[in-house]
């Protein structure tokens, strides 16, 4: 037991676990001991991934998700924010509306497909509206929570000094609400992202989604493996994005 | 009493007066009754998808895959995080990972899940098993790493075996954090579980609203949806009610 550096240790075993993992991968896929066909080797998917990422359609159907990530996004969080800041500074309305807010947060978002499908139809507006109610209740959540932990006393300083709603928001809400709706937003983005892609796979004629569905469809596993990992990466890297800004607003405090 | 109950009133008369602000609006065919069902046809879907349509068992199917999901969960997760709690080491090197896992989306593994099991209840189960098991085997270890060590001294002082260890000192002092990973798990295993059964129409509540879509049944639909939303509020609000019983205030 060196005690003296416990992060090799941490780095070793890293290392060891994943190059483990990829071994079983790789040999369970070459056997085709458990899952036949089902499981490709990790080499294939490599390959597949690599192939992607070298032909043009990849980038089509990845342009087409970020867009509609990108709207629901947008059209999730403002009108998220505008609900949590009249929630949070109304608490009778806020505790009413807190049950609904937190069973329909907890609805899986997918199911609203149907309902988006036949307001927008089934194109990418559908996709872009499944993302914005997917991400619109974390932010809600977030910024309501954050407006019910800022101290009275600010309020009280804020309405001592005869501050109008709008200087009370730039000044006191505002600054005091920035971690809990940065990190509103981090969460809001993940599901966003979910209800995007599961928008795509169910129905859509374009999209990372889509493309995972047509390769199953069409029984290529190993590119839809690749298809998978990719999404995967991605949706790490927007996590790891937004883990960032939440740790920038959290040393701004 | 009443204090508390003044806000509940407040919403359930916001609902009502929506729901009759909705009914208003599709009777007067002011929103195209192929786009929303007016509450009143939605109700009386509801009763009809009881009564016919079989949502109850619908509704049975979807608990009992979320149950044995969470069971798998909690039977390999508590395991789990324990030895993870006696190696630090690999707690340490394994924390951050679940962490990313836990915030990753794994729903979107469902068509690699249905390469591998097809369209059965082991792939919904599956589904809801990976969300929960990580919930349980993250709250557990952090749980048991939470246990103050004056506990874990006092046994090691009366000589305690390491099963006496864990079932007299660790599990009972633990119990609140790892609970909160089950209730958290069994919430996620809930929302994979219907939101795949929807995805490849099968098993329970999810496969009903998909099915009333592809029949074009709009009040149908739009019951199905409110029953499922009904269904999550009301496991979120047992859960809760279930922790507070287990750590009374």
């Amino acid at each position: 037991m060196t005690r003296s550096d416990p992060n090799a240790g941490t780095l070793a075993i890293r290392l060891l676990t994943l190059a483990g993992l990829l071994a079983l991968w790789e040999a369970l896929g070459q056997t085709g001991l458990v899952f036949g066909e089902a499981l490709p080797p990790m080499s294939a998917v490599a390959a597949a991934a690599f192939n992607e990422f070298f032909g043009v359609a990849f980038y089509r159907h990845l342009a087409v998700t970020l867009g509609e990530v990108a709207g629901g996004f947008v059209f999730g969080v403002l009108p998220g924010v505008a609900v949590g800041l009249v929630f949070g500074a109304r608490r009778v309305l806020g505790t009413a509306a807190d049950p609904y807010i937190a069973a329909l947060a907890t609805t899986p978002k997918i199911v609203f497909l149907p309902v988006v499908m036949l307001a927008v139809g089934i194109g990418p507006g559908s996709k872009v509206a499944l993302g914005a109610i997917s991400a619109f209740f974390p932010v809600v959540i977030a910024t309501v929570a954050g407006m019910r932990a800022i101290p009275a006393v600010f309020v009280r300083v804020g309405r001592a000094f005869n501050l109008d709603a709008w200087q009370m928001m730039r000044m006191v809400y505002l600054p005091a609400l920035a971690v809990p709706l940065v990190t509103g937003l981090r969460l809001g983005l993940g599901v966003c992202i979910i209800g995007v892609l599961l928008g795509e796979i169910k129905l859509a004629k374009a999209g990372l989604g889509f493309l995972a569905n047509d390769y199953y469809a069409q029984y290529n596993f190993a590119e839809l493996y690749a298809i998978v990992a990719i999404i995967f990466a991605l949706a790490a890297l927007a996590n790891a994005a937004m883990s960032r800004l939440v740790r920038r607003a959290e040393a701004h405090r | 009493m009443p204090r508390r109950l003044a806000p509940a009133l407040w919403g359930l008369a916001a609902l009502l007066v929506l729901s009759a602000a909705l009914e208003a609006l599709v009777r007067s065919e002011a929103l195209p009754k192929l786009v929303v069902a007016a509450p009143s046809d939605t109700v009386v879907a509801i009763w009809h998808l009881v009564a016919e349509e079989g949502l109850l068992g619908a509704l049975g199917a979807t608990l009992l895959t979320a149950l044995g999901a969470v069971a798998a969960a909690i039977v390999a997760g508590l395991p789990a995080g324990y030895w993870l709690y006696k190696h630090p080491r690999f707690g340490r090197a394994y924390r951050n990972w679940l962490g990313a896992l836990f915030a990753a989306p794994l729903v979107l593994v469902y068509p690699v899940v249905l390469v591998l099991f097809g369209r059965t209840y082991v792939s919904t189960g599956f589904m809801g098993f990976i969300v929960g098991v990580i919930a349980v085997v993250l709250y557990t270890r952090e749980g048991l790493a939470a246990v103050p060590l004056t506990l874990v001294r006092v046994g090691r002082a009366f000589n305690l075996t390491p099963e006496q260890e864990f079932w007299k000192i660790l599990l009972p002092a633990g119990a609140p954090m790892i609970f909160t990973g089950i209730r958290l798990g069994t919430i996620y295993a809930l929302v994979n579980i219907i939101g795949v059964e929807f995805l490849i129409n099968f098993g329970g509540l999810g496969f009903v609203v998909s099915e009333a879509y592809d029949k074009f049944d709009i009040p149908g639909m739009y019951g199905a949806i409110v029953f499922v939303i009904l269904v999550s509020g009301g496991m979120l609000w047992l859960l809760k009610r279930l922790q507070l019983w287990l750590r009374p205030a």
